[in-house]
């Protein structure tokens, strides 16, 4: 007799049920916590609430765990890089030189443009960014699905990494932090279907926002204008919102099929194992949210209010400075002009009046030779000297000396209306579309 | 009235799997190329979510997948719940074709197998499109889909390797 047709046969049918029973359940479980999730994460971010520490927690356990599970895959890889580093060590090495080649004109060029930008920045008194301290880390596991594209990096609150981080690799942007646990921090990417990365188009400084789609060549949206993207333009952080310092490198617009920009990421150029996470305060960090949020000014003391009123005066004062001094300057350099104008126009008289004179005293003088004229042609005699008034007297065969052109000098820059701070222009380096080590030496040189 | 002589453990056929595609997510995500080309990240429990449910009906089953949901959120960063919904979808249309794909053939089980996976990344790819606000990549999801639906191998042994184990569910 089989099971079947014995006293269990019917077992089945209700275990069945119960199983479906149980997943409806957790269907309405997993429900739940999908929406809770989301309520907490636009409340708070990604690392907020009890969710968030726990995934903080998972993070810093996962790590290690990763690490050593991931440490075969790492082996092979290391063992194809070699083989094929044997077998292709010709080709290579015709690439490494050529690269050489244009990483020595960039770097060239990077020295050029950094001595001029400094002399910019000494006569505009810009004040400058400080240099972005950076934490080198190692990524230890790599999302890349359509749904997630995150990477863990072991480096954590321990190192000074902290939330909102942005975080490179030696070509480009990668994305920013958005977990930070002890020894481990979440790495967003910027090819994540949640990022969001303020942008602008290097040749025309236009605006956009980087949106990830989970793919490798997010979407460029929000572009403004007409014909303001070209193929091959170079994007770059824009700084807006102060998420990122501005004129990172983070890639090369492209047009989809569609018609639409995407950029292709610098940082996909590279290994993806080592990164440079900058220790980057941004605008989120140097307030407090509460304060905000309160829409009132937030109270000072006595010593700040000293401060802030012996900061104003300074200001006032230096620009007063700079407006007495520009026109001062603006002042001597007409002077300057006027006198040697008229040093020219004196020294044409006396030359002229030097000619002029040396023709009186020697009457039967023949005039300059000439050329002889042929047989029948006719001779015009000399003709005398002409003067105008007011100008030099003009003799034939005499060369005149004309006053000098004043010297070009840089106009006096406008002074700036009283209480307004004076015009700065920012002058840009001109970066080479398409080559990524100008741009990020263009980018980050000053890091 | 003794039991069979072959019962199934859960820890055999659920806890340890569990472990295993846990393990193995965490090791495809290793940040490395070979041959300039990254590892496949399919994902892992789909296999378990159809093998779970054709080998016998079990109230562990989803217990487990919501487990390995949250695992698969708290490791990828996605919101939580989302793999969990995922894997279960997959889970309760196996559970509810149970009848009806049992004893068929391999090839029409994978292909079973392959709409039923389908079904659980729609879930993932409207749910992450809501919420995100952009839908995500097609082409990308359809490359770990195909990763996912070649994980099938896995599924099919489990399934040989403990259908039959309770002699109840003959």
């Amino acid at each position: 007799m089989s099971f079947r047709d014995g006293p269990l046969r019917d077992i089945r049918a209700p275990r069945t049920w119960l199983a479906v029973a149980a997943a409806i359940v957790v269907l309405v479980i997993a429900i739940g916590l999908l929406i809770a999730s989301r309520d907490e994460q636009a409340k708070g971010g990604t690392q907020a609430g009890k969710w968030g520490e726990a995934r903080v927690k998972f993070d810093q356990v996962a790590q290690p765990v990763s690490g050593l599970l991931a440490a075969p895959f790492r082996w092979t890889s290391q063992g194809a890089n070699f083989i094929g580093g044997y077998f292709f060590a010709a080709s290579q090495n015709r690439q490494l030189r050529q690269r050489v080649i244009e990483l020595e004109r960039a770097r060239d060029t990077a020295i050029a443009l950094k001595n001029i930008n400094g002399r910019y920045e000494q006569m505009l008194r810009l004040r400058t960014e400080p240099p972005i301290p950076m934490v080198t880390a190692r990524a230890v596991a790599d999302v890349r699905g359509p749904f997630a594209n995150a990477r863990l990096a072991d480096a954590g609150a321990l190192q000074g990494v902290k939330l909102g981080n942005p975080v490179m690799n030696d070509r480009g942007v990668v994305g920013r932090v958005v977990g930070v646990s002890r020894s481990v921090s979440r790495i967003l990417l910027l090819s994540d279907i949640d990022s969001r990365t303020p942008v602008l188009v290097d040749r025309t400084n236009a605006r956009a926002i980087l949106t990830g789609d989970g793919g490798g060549i997010p979407r460029l949206e929000y572009v403004r204008g007409r014909d303001t993207v070209r193929e091959g333009d170079l994007i770059l952080t824009s700084g807006d919102g102060g998420l990122y310092p501005r004129g990172l490198p983070v890639g090369v617009a492209a047009k989809d099929a569609r018609g639409g920009w995407r950029v292709r990421l610098y940082a996909d150029r590279a290994n993806i194992d080592f990164v440079r996470i900058l220790v980057f305060d941004d605008f989120s960090q140097s307030v407090d949210p509460a304060s905000l949020a309160t829409g009132t000014a937030p109270v000072l003391s006595e010593d700040e209010k000293a401060a802030v009123a012996a900061a104003n005066a300074a200001s006032v004062q230096a620009q007063i400075d700079q407006q007495v001094k520009d026109q001062v300057q603006a002042q001597v350099q007409a002077y300057i002009q006027q006198q040697q104008q008229a040093q020219a126009q004196a020294q044409a008289q006396a030359q002229a009046q030097a000619a002029g004179q040396a023709l009186i005293q020697a009457p039967g003088a023949s005039p300059a030779p000439q050329t002889a004229a042929p047989p029948g042609a006719t001779v015009s005699p000399p003709r005398p000297a002409t003067a105008v008034p007011g100008r030099p007297a003009v003799l034939p065969g005499v060369p005149v000396a004309r006053p000098r052109a004043p010297t070009a000098r840089p106009r006096p820059r406008p002074a700036a209306a009283p209480g307004q701070p004076p015009t700065v222009t920012v002058v840009r380096p001109p970066v080479q579309f398409g080559d990524p080590d100008a741009a990020f030496l263009a980018g980050a040189g000053g890091n | 009235m003794g039991r069979p002589s072959q019962h199934l453990q859960t820890h055999e056929w659920i806890g340890l799997p569990m472990l295993v595609a846990m393990a193995a997510t965490l090791a495809f995500a290793a940040p490395i190329r070979l041959f300039s080309l990254p590892l496949p990240e399919p994902i892992f429990p789909m296999a378990l979510a159809f093998a779970w449910a054709v080998i016998r009906p079990s109230v562990l089953g989803p217990f487990a997948l919501l487990l390995l949901g949250l695992f698969l959120d708290m490791f990828w960063g996605t919101p939580f719940g989302l793999w969990g919904l995922s894997l279960l979808i997959v889970y309760f249309a196996a559970l509810l074709t149970w009848q009806l794909i049992a004893g068929q053939g391999p090839q029409a089980l994978w292909i079973v197998y392959a709409v039923m996976v389908f079904l659980g990344f729609g879930c993932a790819y409207i749910l992450a499109a809501v919420g995100a606000g952009t839908p995500p990549n097609v082409l990308g999801s359809l490359l770990q889909y195909a990763a996912t639906v070649a994980l099938y191998p896995v599924a099919y042994w489990l399934t040989e390797r403990f259908e039959d184990a309770d002699v109840r569910f003959r």
